[in-house]
């Protein structure tokens, strides 16, 4: 297996090479979705690199040997496995790998975004969330692997070796891939629910936005505005457009800075209806591809609407597993309607 | 909640001055100390002007049709009539709910075989109602001009019926109130039930979909070839044929109508090719009502026309424009097909599935009743039942009985009863050869009937009136008038949460800002702008050619299957209905904003 695998190139079935993230990008573009350009750097470089540090000295037999309900132990390895996976020279293969699918990914020197993409199914608990790195705005290619070798650092995080050895899994086969992606340059961002999150509805579409960076709607730092649209008839059945104070842009030294919004586009909705109707056919069609509703995070640029990520949603999805049928079958139409003409008669 | 309360019927006082007027109604409708004990409400969707004496008949032959086949026909389990009472000339009503189990029990065994029958054959039967409703419309078309000679034709006695004309008075009269009754019962043969299956695939939706819009599952309903549609399709066809045979520039906004007619008629061929297509359009569809065909006043556009003229100049512009702006069927059935579709696919189960293909075909049977029956019994019928009248008063005028001032609109002042005593004093008069005592005796009356009235139309009436039930557990209610515990406490609540905010049902969505043009009855529709948001009472679905013209509709009553939600979804024209109070709380000329997929009205700056 190469160390980078290009997203027209992966789908969700390669999740255990390049993660979750980087396989269901990859399906958004054979599903012909509008996604940033980007690459994966798989699970092949992460093992290579590690190859390379422990030549000199093991990693996992140590994660392995490690007692989960010894805190300080756990710290002091995290924080030396970390200092190792960050300072510990680059292997030049995978250096040189990661520098020229920069290179081609970004002949203009945009920058990308760093985010890691975890391999396990676990993964996507929530116990596992936030473990999850994301670096936006990463400006050059030196950033670029020091953001890459940070990903990969997150697996020997206290939470994330702790939360191994009390599930006894095997360390062999614990590996990070992480997708570099072109930056957006977002006027607004936000997330999309293909389904009701508060009651379910799989016939409407959930669309959540602010202006910027989509990061201060998943953060939670700036109330998005909010729109509900009917999945099937686009109708717009709410809509509440919220104070949007601060929004989070680029900063010049790379990364994110929050900034306070204007008055005249605090109130402003982020989205216009064609906006709205275009981010519900990508929803749609997201949704049709996968065969099941999704959470996604979306983001809009000049260009139009593209989507940075989609996942199956969880919550309702283990309810609807339990579900029973909306009413119990009758034989015909008619017991419904006696139903309804009885309705007082039941109380 | 439930400690709140509105008004108690024994405390409403009638309007000082307008005693005589309130007596005059019957005895039946007037408010007694025991109907305290129950709770009412203003039924301002079918009666949201004060009644004219004689329009009460409307009520009445309504509620005893209704009350007669949810009782007795039907069988409905839980539900039987709707009471009326009157006070200051509005119409308050209240439901008879069973609550006897074992009286449920046996009525639900009645029901389900006199309904199943009619879920069974319902096109047949459909069939057969138009056939009978055909008949009674011809009957009535059939009787003749109320007239008395001064001497009998020789063929009275020639012929040997002799029976003088003053006799043929009573019979007219008598078969006209007899035929209005029954047209009331054809109405509701099917009512009920039509909206029973439309409600309960209506329910379905809303529980396996909570949050879809009324909107969205009538689409997936709507019939295609309804009557309801009809007439404004005759006025787009005329536009285009206006516009093909190039008579087009004789339709003007500031045009007489009298005047075009003629010019028609003069000019061209083609002029008299456009009043013949004009001829065919009248008979039947002109015959439909410019207002709910609940009142003398609402005439139709066969007796004026007006409102489809108003139309004509706006739709001539689109089809010069080269809009399509005909009814595309073909295309609405393939949207609704699809639309039934994709909501079908995001069901879980075989048997939602199962479920929901019984429940729309079901509905897909009742609609075309639901949607046409309106057209049939409220405006054709009903109109040539107050033309009948009218005759009625040309004779009664012609006789003095209004006074030298008197018109012949006067004789619906009088209640039915009032109306065949003057028709027998007529007779007698006629018949003796001496001059009627009603000359003499009506004109007063009229005048203070008629000084009560718009006395009382100065007087916001309480939405309703008595104890708020626990809960509202009559389906027909429910249905008719969308009436659910939830709104009545909206209309308790009204005012003290945000005052410049209304709630209502969201009938179609969305967002429109613009001026409030209130219209509190069908004579002032000229008043409508272009981008005006109409606020009215009631609407109904023969005022749909102006809706090419405002922006948005507030009603105060209404629920998701009121005429005025049907017509707003299918003009797509963001509208709220049922909010209770927007007539006395918006004022005409205030700046407002419409959220049809909320529900709400803000009234952004007062007038």
């Amino acid at each position: 297996m190469t160390p980078i695998a290009w997203f027209s190139e992966v789908g969700i079935a390669d999740r255990p090479t390049v993660g979750g993230k980087g396989g269901s990008l990859g399906e958004l573009v054979r599903a012909g979705i509008a996604v940033p350009d980007g690459f994966v750097v798989t699970t092949a470089a992460f093992e290579q690199f590690l190859a390379a540090l422990e030549a000199k000295e093991p990693i996992r037999p140590l994660v392995e040997a490690l007692d989960p309900n010894d805190l300080d132990a756990a710290t002091r390895l995290s924080e030396q496995l970390r200092t190792r996976m960050i300072g510990d020279p680059m292997t030049s293969e995978v250096e040189t790998a990661l520098k020229d699918a920069l290179n081609q990914l970004c002949p203009d020197q945009r920058p990308v975004a760093v985010r890691s993409s975890a391999t396990t199914e676990d993964a996507d608990d929530a116990s596992f969330a936030g473990l999850q790195d994301t670096f936006l705005w990463v400006l050059d290619d030196a950033s670029m692997i020091e953001k890459v070798r940070e990903c990969w650092a997150s697996l020997y995080s206290v939470e994330s070796m702790t939360y191994r050895r009390k599930q006894g899994l095997p360390e062999a086969g614990v590996a990070m891939a992480v997708v570099v992606q072109r930056m957006v340059e977002a006027k607004c961002a936000g997330v999309m629910f293909t389904r009701s999150p508060t009651t379910g509805d799989k016939s409407v579409i959930t669309i959540e936005g602010a202006w910027g960076l989509g990061s201060s709607v998943v953060s939670g730092e700036v109330t998005p505005d909010k729109w509900v649209l009917g999945k099937i008839t686009g109708e717009i059945s709410q809509r509440d457009i919220s104070d949007k104070h601060a929004r989070q842009v680029p900063a010049p030294e790379g990364g994110i800075v929050e900034v306070e919004n204007a008055a005249d586009i605090r109130s402003t909705p982020c989205l216009t209806d064609e906006d709205l109707q275009a981010l519900r056919t990508i929803g749609r069609k997201v949704e049709k591809h996968y065969g099941k509703p999704q959470d996604i995070e979306w983001a809009l640029d000049e260009d139009g609407a593209v989507l940075l990520q989609s996942r199956p949603e969880t919550v309702w999805a283990q309810k609807d597993a339990k579900a029973a049928p909306v009413v119990a079958k009758e034989a015909s139409p008619m017991a419904h309607v006696m139903g309804l003409f009885t309705a007082g008669a039941k109380k | 909640m439930s400690d709140k309360s509105f008004a108690l019927p024994s405390s409403i006082a009638v309007i000082p001055g307008t005693e005589a007027a309130q007596a005059a109604y019957p005895y039946y409708t007037q408010f007694v100390p025991e109907d305290d004990q129950k709770f009412w409400f203003y039924n301002s969707m079918h009666f949201p002007e004060p009644m004219h004496h004689f329009d009460m008949i409307t009520a009445e032959a309504a509620y005893v049709a209704m009350g007669a086949f949810n009782t007795r026909v039907h069988c409905l389990p839980t539900a039987k009539g709707v009471d009326h009472r009157i006070i200051n000339g509005r119409v308050y009503i209240g439901g008879v709910v069973v609550t006897d189990p074992d009286e449920i029990a046996e009525r639900v065994a009645e029901f389900q075989q006199r309904a199943g029958h009619y879920y069974e054959n319902w096109e047949s039967l459909y069939e057969q109602w138009k056939g009978k409703m055909k008949a009674l419309i011809a009957e009535a078309q059939a009787l003749p001009s109320p007239s008395l000679p001064d001497y009998e034709p020789l063929e009275t006695i020639t012929e040997g019926d002799a029976v003088p004309a003053s006799h043929d008075l009573l019979k007219i009269y008598q078969q006209q109130i007899e035929g209005y009754h029954r047209m009331w019962h054809h109405h509701f043969e099917f009512l009920l039930l039509g909206y029973g299956a439309y409600m309960t695939f209506f329910g379905f939706c809303k529980k396996a979909f909570p949050e879809i819009s009324d909107q969205a599952i009538s689409r997936m309903v709507a019939g295609m070839e309804a009557e309801i549609f009809r007439p404004d399709e005759e006025v787009k066809r005329l536009a285009r044929r206006a516009v093909e045979l190039g008579v087009d520039h004789h339709f003007t906004d500031d045009m007489s109508i009298d005047e075009v007619l003629a010019d028609l008629d003069k000019v061209s061929a083609q002029g008299k090719v456009w009043l013949a297509d004009l001829e065919e359009s009248r008979n039947p569809w002109f015959n439909v009502s410019s207002g709910d065909g609940f009142y003398h006043y609402h005439r139709s556009w066969n007796d004026d026309l007006s409102l489809p003229f108003a139309a004509l100049p706006g739709y001539i512009a689109k089809v010069k424009a080269g809009e399509n702006i005909e009814r595309p069927t073909a295309q609405l059935i393939e949207e609704r097909e699809q639309l039934v579709a994709d909501y079908r696919e995001l069901l879980d189960t075989d048997e939602d599935r199962a479920t929901y293909d019984q429940l729309i075909e079901l509905a897909h049977r009742v609609f075309p009743y639901v949607e046409g029956h309106k057209f049939y019994c409220e405006h054709w019928y009903t109109n040539l039942f107050f033309n009948k009248i009218r005759e009625f008063g040309r004779l009664l005028l012609a006789h003095g009985f209004f006074g030298p001032d008197g018109v012949e609109e006067d004789v619906f002042n009088l209640t039915q009863y009032e109306l065949e005593s003057a028709i027998i004093d007529l007779m007698l008069a006629w018949g003796v050869g001496a001059g009627p005592r009603g000359p003499a005796y009506w004109p007063a009356i009229i005048a203070e009937r008629k000084a009560a009235i718009a006395e009382w139309a100065k007087h916001p009436t309480p939405p309703a009136l008595g104890n708020v039930p626990e809960a509202i557990d009559d389906p027909a209610i429910n249905m008719l008038w969308g009436i659910t515990r939830e709104n009545l406490d909206s209309w308790l609540d009204d005012g003290t949460e945000n005052p410049n905010e209304l709630k209502g049902f969201a009938a179609c969505s969305g967002v429109v800002e613009g001026t409030a043009r209130v219209v509190k009855s069908v004579s002032e529709i000229g008043r409508i702008q272009q981008g005006d948001i109409l606020v009215c009472q009631v609407t109904n679905p023969t005022w749909s050619p102006l809706f090419q013209k405002i922006s948005a509709a507030v009603s105060d009553i209404g629920g998701s299957m009121s005429h005025m939600a049907i017509v707003a979804r299918e003009y797509n024209l963001p509208a709220v209905v049922g909010t209770g109070l927007a007539t006395v709380k918006i004022r005409d000329g205030a700046r407002i904003r419409v959220d049809g997929g909320k529900g709400t009205v803000s009234i952004l700056e007062d007038a």
